[in-house]
């Protein structure tokens, strides 16, 4: 995929040529957002919940080296060896490592967005390391060579047929056969043989515990769990922002993670990870990669509460119709917009823009994150650091100048309806746009400031 | 009373029967209302694309227009919200914050402050309500579906006053047009589809009406329906409030 | 590019907590959770979320129970596992290998676990009441005996159970594995166990 050259707008629409497919991908994330909705409902304590895991997280960035500190102890203590990476190469680096010290060539992995983010996938088979993803998703956007489109369902974008053609050329299924079922089937007798000749396994991490040094992975395949029971070395990776203080703050982030996700009261399986199992080896990554940059912009600071469990996406009316390739980020959606720029505030300028702020996505949101005022926000930021295309800034100057004068706004609404030229759905002159499918309003014959002129005495 | 009525540029240039119908309204309900002739734009268009720091202007202008009022009433939920949420000046802090006080969008006005318990309007028709976004999750006009919380609508219990109504269900009671401000044009071919999906939803439950507290909204969905000739109609919720 | 820990320079761990340490902000309180569970009638909540979730709920007097049960759906020739006392004398078929993989092809695994939780149908399971960490996944079908006493109404409640107790490893199981990754088409039987069967044990005399 090389969607680097394009932007979000241009990636949309592309996505929205097939309009019985944007329909399609729409009303199947619709549905998930119902099933939250069924799921959340059932709990009158809820927005409780959301607002106590907001604060737990707000105590957690507050003090969060210490409990870095405080994981690293414990975990250590535990027999777990723990590692620091400043960023995605330190990290994809020390992977690499730690395989070639055990001789390993071949690695089964779980899913971990942030081993996307870091890329490691290519960055290993460029070293000669064949990684196989076991999530079922994340295999089918392997096998299609394309980046997950979302973070909770990898292949939310895949059509069952495509997914079946995709089957019959790699893993030899018959040709046409694309029932969920016997695909599901296939792909577990697959990785059964990866999970049981794989020495190594990387999974994420959901959690990390600051008070026992151990961490918890959330499935609902096994996934994790058959690959690190079955190696020898199991590497966690994990970004700074995971640590929680106490264990029994679980009981919250569990209770609102798959909830708010798939609108599962919990995860087919919430495994925690303490000590290495007889013989065997836990690595830790813990990885910084722009997360402490991010935790001193204080505007921006509370996007890294996010659990990733995906609501905001699937709420989104824009991610609906766009696609999470559109956001052409490891991480899609609103809460990708928001987490993006500070990465590469030029490469991603356009994601704050891809959004109506209309607000449903910090609704969702398990830890209350205000995802549309950030976004509202990183515009400000990224206008200000000079990424704002030229034509847009000199039609914003004449606007303001135009909307701080009642003269020049008054004779430029006598002059044909200056909002034509000026109006906040016409920037930049281009109408066209609006016009491609909408209507224009018809322009009035008068103002309401000239009917009032008439009809009302000062 | 003094109540200063504000009235979005775009409601000025292209609808004004929208505003002239707000005033009415007031009027009709004992409210003594004044347009300060110099008002322009809340500065919403240049802030949301990212020119906050351009909106100085405005701000300033909005403050001198309004200060002196009691309250300030507007028939839009996304200029309200942007008011209350973005007018700073530098000079004025004190009267840019007590407009931020006192500034209401109609609806709002109607239900809280003059408490309105009727009305004697009569509309008999089938109307689809769109719950514009600002209004909703930004000023609480309305319980939003995300939320686990008891449901309320400032604007359906005052349609609900209306003579002959008739509110159509919605299959998506809350979900965004798709106008966005300069999203409708910086990304067209999402905007429009979220616009004939919102119609659509309206249409295919019979509404012969589309109402809502903000015209940008409506005038979105409006060039949708003009588009594909259809005959129903976006009226603001202040004409349907005030029609007789 | 990589960073090698040299003398005289700072290590990444010191760059990234200093990092940390430089743009934290001041320090919140961490809130105590104070949300009440309902009174709700656990057993009866515990399988109603289970069955929905694609597990199974029996009620048993005793192990026999249990023992009829898979004597009923047990094939010749399948490999039974059982972790728990009172049962492996009966049923196992035999676990020497201290090698998980040599699990693989194990039928069916019948193995105990802590405690039940109602509002999501999840059991608790620490390495303790397994033979093998991979036991409850790389089984096709599993069993779980619980104490019908043992059930909590929620996750504050089955943390507050759990406590300070040190474990290697613990997981929640909640059902069989799955996966509704093919358009959103819910399948049971992704990597983990096919089935999940919960036995409620509760002696008649109760």
């Amino acid at each position: 995929m090389h969607t680097e050259t394009k932007d979000h707008a241009e990636l949309a629409d592309v996505f929205n040529k097939n309009e019985a497919r944007v329909d399609w991908h729409d009303e199947t994330l619709w549905w998930i957002r119902q099933k939250r909705d069924k799921a959340v409902n059932h709990l009158p304590e809820w927005e409780l919940l959301r607002e106590t895991a907001s604060q737990i997280k707000d105590n957690v960035l507050s003090n969060l080296a210490g409990y870095l500190v405080q994981f690293e102890e414990n975990a250590q203590k535990n027999g777990i060896i723990v590692h620091w990476a400043a960023d995605a190469d330190e990290h994809n680096n020390i992977v690499l490592g730690l395989l070639h010290s055990k001789g390993i060539t071949k690695m089964v992995k779980s899913k971990s967005m942030l081993t996307e983010e870091c890329h490691l996938n290519d960055y290993l088979e460029n070293n000669g390391i064949e990684v196989i993803d076991s999530d079922l998703g994340e295999r089918i956007v392997q096998l299609a060579k394309e980046p997950p489109s979302h973070i909770v369902l990898p292949c939310i974008h895949k059509k069952k047929e495509e997914i079946g053609d995709l089957f019959h050329l790699h893993l030899g299924t018959p040709a046409g056969n694309a029932d969920p079922q016997f695909l599901t089937e296939t792909a577990r007798q697959h990785l059964r043989e990866t999970f049981l000749t794989r020495r190594a396994a990387l999974t994420g991490v959901n959690f990390a515990v600051a008070e026992t040094g151990e961490f918890v992975v959330c499935t609902n395949e096994g996934n994790a769990d058959m690959g690190a029971h079955l190696a020898e070395i199991h590497i966690a990776s994990m970004g700074i922002e995971k640590i929680i203080p106490k264990r029994k703050n679980l009981g919250v982030f569990l209770r609102l993670l798959t909830r708010s996700a798939t609108g599962q009261p919990i995860t087919t399986y919430s495994s925690h990870f303490s000590k290495p199992r007889e013989g065997t080896e836990i690595h830790i990554i813990i990885v910084d990669n722009g997360r402490s940059k991010q935790l001193g912009r204080e505007d921006f600071r509370n996007s890294l509460k996010c659990i990733r469990c995906g609501a905001c996406m699937n709420t989104c009316p824009v991610y609906r119709r766009s696609g999470g390739h559109s956001y052409h980020s490891a991480i899609s959606g609103p809460i990708g917009a928001i987490l993006a720029p500070n990465l590469d505030m030029e490469k991603y300028a356009d994601l704050p823009f891809a959004s109506t702020l209309c607000g449903s996505c910090s609704n969702v949101c398990p830890v209350k994150i205000d995802i549309h005022q950030q976004l509202y926000k990183w515009r400000q930021v990224i206008v200000q650091n000079g990424y704002a295309p030229a034509g847009k800034k000199a039609a914003m100057k004449l606007m303001s100048l135009t909307l701080s004068s009642p003269t020049a706004y008054h004779i430029g609404g006598k002059a044909g309806r200056f909002v034509m030229k000026y109006a906040p759905f016409a920037v930049n002159n281009k109408l066209n746009l609006w016009y491609k499918q909408r209507d224009m309003p018809e322009p009035p014959k008068e103002s309401f400031g000239e009917w009032y002129a008439k009809n009302r005495k000062a | 009373m003094k109540v200063g009525l504000f009235i979005p540029c775009y409601v000025d240039q292209f609808y004004p029967g929208a505003a002239i119908a707000t005033l009415q309204l007031l009027e009709k309900l004992g409210v003594t209302v004044s347009y300060p002739k110099n008002q322009t734009c809340c500065g919403q268009p240049m802030a949301n694309s990212g020119f906050e720091h351009l909106t100085g202007g405005c701000n300033e202008l909005f403050i001198k227009n309004f200060a002196e009022f009691d309250y300030i009433v507007a028939p839009s939920g996304s200029c309200v919200l942007h008011i209350k949420e973005h007018l700073h000046s530098h000079e004025h802090e004190a009267g840019a914050a007590g407009i931020s006080s006192k500034i209401y969008e109609l609806s709002s006005f109607l239900t809280d402050v003059l408490k309105v318990e009727s009305l004697p309007s009569k509309f008999p028709f089938k109307v689809g309500v769109h719950q514009s976004c600002h209004g909703q999750r930004g000023l609480h006009l309305s319980q939003m579906s995300e939320l686990v919380a008891a449901p309320f609508s400032k604007p359906h219990s005052l349609l609900k006053m209306v003579k002959g109504i008739e509110i159509v269900p919605l299959s998506r009671i809350d979900e965004c047009c798709g106008f966005g401000g300069t999203f409708c044009v910086a990304e067209e071919a999402v905007s429009a589809k979220m616009g004939k999906d919102r119609v659509e939803d309206h249409l295919s439950h019979g509404a012969e009406f589309i109402t809502g507290v903000d015209m940008s909204c409506l005038m979105h969905m409006e060039g949708i329906l003009n588009r594909r000739g259809s005959k129903v109609k976006v009226l603001h919720l202040a004409e349907i409030l005030n029609a007789d | 590019m990589v960073r090698k820990k040299q003398e005289g320079m700072s290590t990444t761990r010191e760059q990234i907590l200093n990092a940390v340490r430089a743009n934290q902000p001041a320090l919140k309180v961490l809130p105590e959770v104070v949300i009440p569970a309902d009174s709700i009638n656990l057993q009866a909540k515990f399988t109603e979320t289970l069955t929905t979730i694609g597990g199974k709920v029996i009620k048993a007097g005793s192990y026999g129970d249990i023992i009829d049960y898979i004597k009923s759906i047990n094939k010749a020739g399948d490999r039974v596992i059982s972790s728990v006392a009172g049962l492996s004398d009966v049923i196992l078929s035999g676990n020497t290998s201290p090698l998980p993989h040599s699990l693989q092809d194990v039928e069916l695994a019948i193995i105990k676990a802590h405690f039940g939780v109602a509002e999501n149908g999840a059991v608790w399971i620490t390495e303790y009441l397994l033979s093998q960490r991979v036991l409850p996944f790389i089984c096709q079908h599993l069993i779980v005996i619980l104490n019908a006493d043992d059930l909590v109404a929620n996750m504050h409640q089955a943390y507050e159970k759990i406590g300070n107790e040190h474990y290697g490893y613990g997981t929640f199981i909640a059902g069989p594995s799955k996966t509704a990754d093919i358009e959103q088409s819910l399948v049971l039987g992704a990597h983990g166990s096919r089935s999940m069967t919960i036995f409620l044990i509760k002696p008649p005399s109760d």
